[in-house]
């Protein structure tokens, strides 16, 4: 079997940027309409969207706030409507708000776990129904290796991370028998605009620190989450995959 | 009308849960008579919603546990 993904839909949540924006023109590359959402990055997304069509397939960039519920409803009833069904969900939408416990305020903590946790909840519930009706479907969440591991400065970050694991877990426990899987990628260290933020001492570090002694790169995260989309992980669900270079294990 | 309620949703059930028409009674439980796990109420609701093309919210799903709850909770919404 070779992995293709013809005839699949596919929706990627925060696809105008970074990792999502590779996982979602990767999918479109095997085959695959995708829809992006996005929160603030217009010009971004239509490119994305742009680049997916110019591959052959068919795209939608949307507009959304990823803590609201009835906004993923939206978005996946609006999918639906054009494209008659959803086969892969990936929830990828994150952020940082870095900070020392001591120094995290309510705020930052609470924007952490909304915009990476509770969007994945939102996403996830709003498309258990289409799914179950389509007899199956795929879900890719992005957690991270901080999730695994924990990482100071980012209790916020690790805990909506490992959240999503646990999440997911249980996700792929309930449909299970309606042959829908859940798994999660904990990506490691990534380089992209949101890890460009971060200074050289850190970055060195990290290098380090992972036996491959080097970056990834946001399409070999993207090549995992293909696989896991696709029929070739067929048994795999309630997973953890880690693309990290060896950094977590 | 209500007699066509009750028989579409009786069809749906025997559909659905692969149970004998006989088994459908008013007061039979989907899930302790019926044989269905949570996921089959759900989808249970779901085709109730396709047939007569209207919208069960949770809330009033959860409440919907037996045959007959769910003939008079559409006969009194179609």
């Amino acid at each position: 079997m070779t992995l293709s993904l013809e005839g699949k839909t596919a929706l990627v949540t925060g696809g105008s940027r970074g990792i999502g924006r590779s996982i979602a023109l990767n999918l479109a590359e095997l085959g695959a309409d995708v829809a992006i959402t996005y929160a603030r990055s217009v010009e971004a997304a239509e490119a994305v969207k742009e680049k997916i069509e110019s591959r052959g397939a068919r795209a939608k960039a949307l507009q959304a706030d990823a803590v609201s519920y009835d906004k993923a409803e939206d978005v996946i009833g609006g999918i639906i409507d054009d494209w008659d069904k959803l086969d892969i969900l990936v929830n990828n939408a994150g952020i940082t708000r870095d900070n020392l416990i001591l120094r995290m305020n309510e705020e930052q903590w609470d924007q952490v776990i909304d915009t990476n946790l509770k969007s994945v909840f939102n996403y996830s519930k709003a498309v258990a129904k289409p799914m179950m009706r389509n007899r199956g479907g795929s879900i890719i969440n992005i957690s991270s290796v901080v999730g695994l591991s924990g990482n100071a400065g980012q209790s916020n970050y690790a805990a909506s991370k490992a959240g999503i694991i646990g999440f997911t877990k249980s996700f792929a426990k309930e449909l299970a028998s309606r042959n829908i899987r859940a798994n999660v990628i904990a990506p490691g260290y990534i380089t992209t605009e949101m890890t460009g933020e971060l200074d050289d001492n850190i970055l060195k570090s990290i290098e380090d620190e992972t036996p491959l002694g080097r970056p990834g790169e946001a399409v070999e995260v993207a090549h995992a989450v293909a696989f896991l989309a696709s029929e070739l992980s067929s048994y795999i669900t309630g997973e953890t995959l880690r693309v990290d270079g060896g950094m977590a294990m | 009308m209500s007699q066509d309620v009750e028989s579409k949703v009786k069809a749906i059930i025997v559909d659905k849960l692969g149970v004998d028409e006989e088994e459908v009674t008013h007061d039979a439980n989907f899930t302790n008579d019926l044989g269905a796990d949570s996921l089959d109420t759900v989808e249970l609701i779901m085709e109730f919603e396709k047939e007569f093309d209207i919208s069960i919210p949770d809330e009033d799903a959860e409440n919907i546990a037996t045959v007959g709850n769910a003939v008079e909770y559409l006969q009194d919404k179609v």
